[in-house]
């Protein structure tokens, strides 16, 4: 029992980190049209820059602008490589691109930051046991689950109820229509772009502590993201989180019991969702196709 | 009568190359590789660039071909031919079954719903350790001559033979694809991809087209990826991988979505950079990176588009 529970906490922590990869996937698969296959890079340099600021900034200061930066390097890609690419219809040349991306962020990780994983130092404060029977409940791994939910309310709130929010909202609905009205859609495509990725440089700051920092590391939660996208419907925000939040969950619990299945079952569930409800738990029929 | 002509010259090139090709530098298994990639390629440009479909997880069934014949090889029996067949229908077989789930589908949702499958195998093959060989892939079986009654076929130990062979298959490959293109079938694929609604009001039952054009394209595909374990004697874990889907796609761009042999092309250029670049410099994934982002920026309509282009304006 205690195992199970254990497996799950950490299938739960590892759904957060899905999660928040969704999230920023979905964003900029909503407005931007992009398949992002470069968002496991985004989150590698978030990570990795945090990593290297923590001396200077101390580990609260590089969580907040390792985040900030994989942002800002989404915003200089977005602007140089992607906006040429809107005005082509066929999405498979964003994919391509980000694709490459993908390749060469890693690569340069790689020779930049070598490739052994490098150790993270978690303040104590929030590093020790909340309690002594769930040794595993780190304070580390609370935080990292309400740091999310803060992002993600955040977020919420965001698109709710600012004007930039409402006018993301209704670019997804209808850009033409949209840019019509008035609204620079550059711009906002930009910056969505823009907030996708500081969401994958977030996920990459918290997941370090978690999960150590490797140059592979990226690309290893980017097919995950997708899943949870598939299974939580297409053009749902709400769906991508729970989708996260499912998976992990579900990988943990089968961790349990056949280890070896552990990574398989997420693509089996998709498959299951693909069957019994093809637009995914909280999609959209028709939307994106 | 001109197209007639390059194709026979290229037929000629492909027959002599195990002559030429050690002259200018190369090895013949790298010839083989090219073929066996053109071949997979093609088959997945029947749906990419024919059908209109952008699978992005092609590598699945390739690589399915390949576990195939290996696991044929080192634990069914010792045959060429069976291991062939075994491994072509397992890997068409999945993507026929799969084919349903991703039919109904199109544009980015089809792309990512055939990329998250592919992993699927790749977990499987990675984790189902001790008869896949797990992360290290499967090795232990080799390639075993092929006996036409009283001949003998030493495609083991002459890396030119079994280049013979692999230039057999990809010739049935090939004349299997262009004579599904010239079917009404092939034109039906085409229609879809121009204008899939209009498909839909005159009657055609469109997901079936787009199945069966899945189902053919993971065949030959798989046929493929059998042919890519014997020439290596050794099925990897990367033969499965997304990466080696998104180098698919990029050959097919590379050497033009739209013209029969475009593929071949683009695996051309793209397999002889690939092995200069692994070999002078360790950050050719760099540069195989910034190959994918120049060619989408630069050259959409890849080599053939660029040809084309001239003679229409001429």
């Amino acid at each position: 029992m205690e195992l199970l529970l254990f497996n799950a906490f950490n299938g739960l922590i590892q759904g957060v980190f899905y999660a928040l990869m969704a999230l920023g996937l979905a964003l900029i698969l909503s407005l931007n049209s992009v398949i992002n296959m470069a968002h496991g890079g985004f989150l590698v340099i978030g990570a990795y820059l945090a990593y290297t600021l923590t001396p200077y900034l101390g580990f609260w200061g590089a969580l907040i602008v390792g985040p900030i930066l994989a942002g800002g390097i989404g915003l200089i890609v977005e602007r140089i490589l992607i906006r040429p690419l809107y005005k082509r219809t066929d999405p498979i040349y964003s994919l391509l691109l980000t694709f490459g991306l993908a390749l060469i962020i890693e690569d340069m990780t790689r020779t930049i930051w070598g490739p052994q994983g490098l150790p993270i130092e978690v303040p104590d404060i929030i590093n020790s046991p909340v309690s002594e029977v769930y040794f595993f409940i780190t304070g580390y791994r609370l935080f990292v689950i309400g740091i999310t939910a803060a992002a993600a309310i955040g977020l919420y709130l965001l698109l709710r109820y600012t004007l930039l929010g409402i006018r993301i909202r209704a670019g997804t609905r209808d850009i033409e229509t949209t840019s019509a009205l008035g609204v620079n859609i550059y711009m906002l495509r930009a910056l969505n772009f823009g907030f996708g990725c500081a969401f994958a440089g977030l996920a990459g700051v918290l997941a370090s502590g978690v999960l150590g920092l490797t140059p592979p590391m990226g690309n290893s939660l980017i097919m995950p993201s997708f899943v949870a996208i598939i299974i939580g419907g297409v053009g749902s925000l709400f769906g991508a989180v729970c989708g996260g939040l499912i998976i992990g969950l579900a990988a943990g619990i089968v961790t349990t019991y056949y280890p070896a299945a552990s990574e398989a079952v997420i693509y089996l569930m998709m498959l299951i969702v693909l069957v019994v409800r093809p637009r995914g738990l909280f999609g959209e029929e028709g939307l994106f196709e | 009568m001109k197209r007639v002509l390059a194709i026979a010259v290229m037929w000629i090139v492909l027959i002599a190359l195990p002559l030429w090709l050690p002259m200018i530098g190369g090895y013949t298994a790298l010839g083989s590789k090219i073929l066996i990639y053109a071949m997979a390629t093609m088959g997945l440009n029947l749906v990419l660039g024919f059908t209109g479909g952008l699978s992005f997880g092609q590598a699945a069934y390739f690589g399915l071909g390949a576990y195939g014949a290996g696991m044929t090889l080192k634990y069914l029996a010792l045959s060429t031919p069976l291991a062939i067949l075994v491994g072509t229908l397992v890997g068409g077989l999945a993507a026929t079954i799969l084919g349903p789930l991703v039919m109904r589908r199109r544009g980015i949702y089809f792309a990512m719903i055939t990329i998250a499958i592919g992993q699927l195998f790749y977990f499987v093959m990675v984790r189902w350790n001790n008869v896949t060989g797990g992360e290290d892939g499967l090795a232990g079986f080799s390639r075993q001559d092929i006996h036409l009654g009283p001949i003998d076929i030493p495609i083991l130990s002459s890396g030119s033979a079994f280049y013979y062979l692999v230039l057999l298959c990809f010739t049935i490959a090939v004349a299997i694809m262009w004579t599904i293109l010239q079917s009404p079938l092939g034109h039906t694929w085409v229609a879809i991809r121009e204008n899939r609604r209009r498909m839909e009001f005159l009657g055609i039952r469109v997901e079936r087209y787009v199945w069966a054009a899945f189902a053919i394209a993971g065949f030959i595909t798989a046929f493929a990826g059998t042919l890519n374990a014997m020439l290596f004697n050794f099925a990897s874990p990367q033969d499965l991988h997304w990466i080696l889907s998104g180098n698919f796609v990029i050959m097919i761009i590379l050497g033009g979505m739209r013209s029969f042999f475009g593929p071949l092309i683009g695996v051309i250029i793209f397999v002889v950079a690939q092995d200069y670049l692994s070999s002078v410099t360790e950050n050719w994934m760099t540069f195989i990176g910034m190959i994918f982002v120049f060619i989408v920026l630069v050259f959409p309509k890849g080599v053939l588009g660029i040809f084309n282009r001239r003679a229409e304006a001429v």
